[in-house]
C-alpha cells in the first residue's frame, strides 16, 4: 500500500481538522493531538504520515508533491493560486475574508493593509477602485488605528477582534471554509488511496450535515 | 538591486556535468525512439515575432520574454515549440507530403514571479504529427509517449486522457446557459472541484448532473465510457467514440494498464480541440508530459491542418528517470617532452578505442605511461 502524506495547517484550523479526520475514522497518530515538537508523525498500519506546516505553506507543499494531500483554508487557496486539486469542502472553520475599517471615517490615503495582497488587489480591481496594498504579516487590525492604512482586508470569524479594536466590517469579499487538496500527480498515481480517503471524509461530512 | 557575480536571472539554471550527461543521454534515447517511429528532428530560432508566433502560441502573452529587434519589431523568446513548428511547416515545408512527423529538443522560455520556485527556461523534448485528423494519430502519440517513457526507465507512470470536445459537449448537455457553463469551465481550469460540484448541484437537470458526477472519477477501464456512447447529445457520442477508439488502439499495443480517463482534464482552452493528455510519474509532483490535438493553430499560419503533439517536460522527467550515468573514466597519459610525438600517437590510439585521454608532461619519467585517474 502506498504511503499517503498529509500536510496539516497549524493554528486556527488545526483542532477542527484533526477532529473531523478522527470522527471520519481516519487513524490519527496520538502525538498529533498532544503538544509535540515532532514535525512528522506516522500512523504506520494505515500507511499515513502527517506533518504540520504554516497554513500559507500547505498549498505549496502539496503543489510540489512533498505532501500528497493537505488541509487548508480557502483563503490560502485564493491568495496563493497554487496548482493543486481542490477536492472537498470540509465545512469546518467557517469565516469571511472582509474589508474592515474605522466607522464613519473618510478615505485618507487609499492604502489597504493585509496578509492577503493578492485577494485584496483582485477584489478592489473588480469593484473598480485603485488602491495601494501594503502587505503585513500579523496584527492587521493595528494598521487603521495608527494611520498606516484606511482599511484592512482580513479573515473575520466572530468579529470580536474587530470590535475590540473599534473596527467595523465594511464589505464581505468571500466566505471561506477549509478544503481537502491533493497534488496533481498523487491524485492520478495514488488514485485508489486518495479516493478512499476522500470518500471516508465525504461520507462523514454528509452525515454531519444531515444531523445539523 | 544589482546582481552578485554568481547569480542567474530568476528561474534560470546551470547544468553541471553530471546533470548534463544525464540530460544528453535521455535526449539521445528519445531521439532514437522518435526516429524509429518515423519522426524527423527540426530546430527553430530562439527568437520569433510577437505578432505572429507570439500571438499564435498557447502561452499567454504576459508569460513571454519580450525584446525589441533591430528593425524595431517586438520579438519574443520562444515560448513554446509548437507554434514555431507550425510556422515552419506552413512555409519551408509546405510542399512536403502529409502527414508530417517531426520532433525537437529545445528550451522554451516563460517569465516567472519572484520566489514562486518555478522555472523560466524549460527543457522540452516533443513531437508533432501534422496533417492527420483521425484518432489513429492521437493513439500513435500516446503510444509513442509510453514507449519513450519506458526507454527512459521512468519510475511507475500513468497517462491520463481527457477530451476537450467531450467535456464541452457534456457540460453543454447539463448546463445550456453559457455564462454558467463558462463558470464551470473556470472552476475546472483552477482544478477547483468543490466549486465545480457545488455549481452543478444548482442545475435543473438532476439526472444529467448525477450521471456526469459518476463519470468524474478516475476511469481506468474503457467500459466506463460505454454509457456515453448512447448519450442524447451527438457531440458527446462522437467524442466518446473517439476516446474509446483511442483506448482500443492502445490495447493493441498492450498499454491499457498505463491509462486512466479523466473527463474533467482540461488543456489550455481554445487551443486544444480534441483529445488532451498528461503524464505523471512517481517521485515528481508535476506533470512530466502533456499534449493533445490542436486543429485550429495551423489556420493562423495560412493553411488549416489538423495536428496533434506532445512534449516531455525534461526538467521533471530528469528527476524521475532511473538512468544512472556514470562519468566516463578519464585516462591520464604522462610523457616526457622529448617523447611528445609518440605520446600524441598513443593518445590517438587510446581515444579511438574509447578512452577519454588527457595528456600531461612529466619530465621525471623517460617513457610514455598512462593510468586511469
Amino acid at each position: 500500500m502506498d504511503l499517503l502524506t498529509i500536510a496539516m495547517p497549524k493554528g486556527r484550523i488545526y483542532e477542527e481538522a484533526l477532529e473531523i479526520l478522527a470522527e471520519a475514522g481516519i487513524p490519527v497518530p496520538d502525538d498529533l493531538t498532544k503538544e509535540t515538537r515532532k514535525l512528522i508523525l506516522t500512523a504506520p498500519v494505515a500507511q499515513l504520515a502527517f506533518f504540520l506546516a504554516k497554513p500559507m505553506d500547505v498549498a505549496t507543499y502539496v503543489e510540489y508533491g512533498v505532501a500528497d494531500l493537505g488541509i487548508v483554508g480557502k483563503d490560502v487557496l485564493l491568495e496563493e493560486s497554487r496548482n493543486v486539486y481542490e477536492l472537498l469542502d470540509l465545512q469546518i472553520s467557517p469565516c469571511r475574508v472582509s474589508v474592515a475599517g474605522l466607522p464613519n471615517k473618510a478615505k485618507v490615503n487609499g492604502r489597504i493593509a493585509t496578509k492577503y495582497p493578492s485577494i485584496a488587489e483582485k477584489y478592489f480591481r473588480s469593484i473598480g477602485e485603485q488602491v495601494e496594498v501594503v502587505k503585513l504579516n500579523g496584527s492587521i487590525e493595528l494598521a487603521p488605528l495608527i494611520g498606516l492604512a484606511d482599511r484592512i482586508v482580513d479573515i473575520v470569524s466572530t468579529g470580536q477582534t474587530l470590535r475590540e479594536n473599534g473596527l467595523v466590517e465594511l464589505e464581505t469579499i468571500t466566505t471561506v471554509t477549509s478544503r481537502l487538496i491533493a497534488n496533481r500527480a498523487s491524485y492520478q498515481l495514488k488514485y485508489k488511496r486518495v479516493s478512499s480517503f476522500f470518500d471516508q471524509l465525504k461520507k462523514h461530512i454528509e452525515r454531519r450535515g444531515n444531523r445539523d | 538591486m544589482s546582481p552578485e557575480a554568481f547569480e542567474k536571472p530568476i528561474g534560470f539554471q546551470d547544468v553541471t556535468p553530471t546533470l548534463a550527461r544525464k540530460k544528453r543521454e535521455m535526449e539521445s534515447r528519445l531521439s532514437e525512439v522518435f526516429s524509429s517511429w518515423g519522426y524527423q528532428e527540426v530546430m527553430t530560432p530562439a527568437l520569433e515575432y510577437a505578432e505572429t508566433v507570439g500571438r499564435a502560441s498557447a502561452i499567454s502573452e504576459d508569460k513571454m520574454f519580450r525584446l525589441i529587434g533591430q528593425e524595431r519589431a517586438m520579438l519574443v523568446l520562444r515560448p513554446d515549440q509548437t507554434a514555431p513548428i507550425a510556422r515552419m511547416v506552413n512555409s519551408l515545408l509546405q510542399h512536403e507530403k502529409l502527414p508530417l512527423r517531426l520532433f525537437y529538443h529545445a528550451s522554451v522560455f516563460r517569465t516567472q514571479e519572484q520566489a514562486a520556485g518555478r522555472r523560466a527556461e524549460l527543457y522540452q523534448s516533443g513531437v508533432e504529427l501534422i496533417g492527420e485528423a483521425s484518432v489513429k494519430a492521437d493513439a500513435e502519440l500516446v503510444a509513442l509517449a509510453i514507449s519513450a517513457l519506458q526507454t527512459c526507465q521512468t519510475s511507475s507512470f500513468r497517462l491520463v486522457l481527457g477530451h476537450v470536445a467531450l467535456l464541452s459537449a457534456l457540460l453543454t448537455a447539463v448546463c445550456p446557459p453559457e455564462d454558467q457553463r463558462s463558470q464551470l469551465i473556470g472552476y475546472l481550469n483552477h482544478r477547483d472541484y468543490v466549486g465545480f460540484e457545488a455549481l452543478l448541484h444548482q442545475l435543473e437537470d438532476k439526472k444529467g448532473v448525477s450521471d456526469l458526477l459518476r463519470l468524474c472519477r478516475g476511469l481506468d477501464k474503457k467500459e466506463y465510457l460505454e454509457p456515453l456512447l448512447s448519450h442524447s447529445s451527438d457531440q458527446v457520442v462522437e467524442a466518446a467514440k473517439q476516446l474509446t477508439r483511442i483506448w482500443e488502439i492502445l490495447e493493441d499495443y498492450g498499454y491499457e494498464s498505463y491509462l486512466t480517463v479523466d473527463i474533467r482534464l482540461l488543456g489550455k482552452l481554445d487551443y486544444y480541440t480534441g483529445m488532451y493528455f498528461e503524464g505523471f510519474a512517481e517521485g515528481v509532483g508535476f506533470a512530466i508530459l502533456s499534449g493533445g490535438r490542436y486543429d485550429q493553430l495551423y489556420g493562423q499560419f495560412g493553411r488549416s491542418l489538423p495536428a496533434t503533439g506532445f512534449a516531455f517536460r525534461m526538467n521533471n522527467l530528469l528527476e524521475t528517470s532511473n538512468i544512472d550515468m556514470e562519468a566516463t573514466k578519464q585516462t591520464i597519459l604522462y610523457y616526457p617532452v622529448f617523447l611528445r610525438k609518440a605520446a600524441i600517437t598513443k593518445a590517438k590510439e587510446l581515444r579511438e578505442s574509447g578512452y577519454a585521454v588527457i595528456l600531461q608532461i612529466d619530465d621525471t619519467i623517460s617513457e610514455v605511461v598512462w593510468r586511469e585517474s
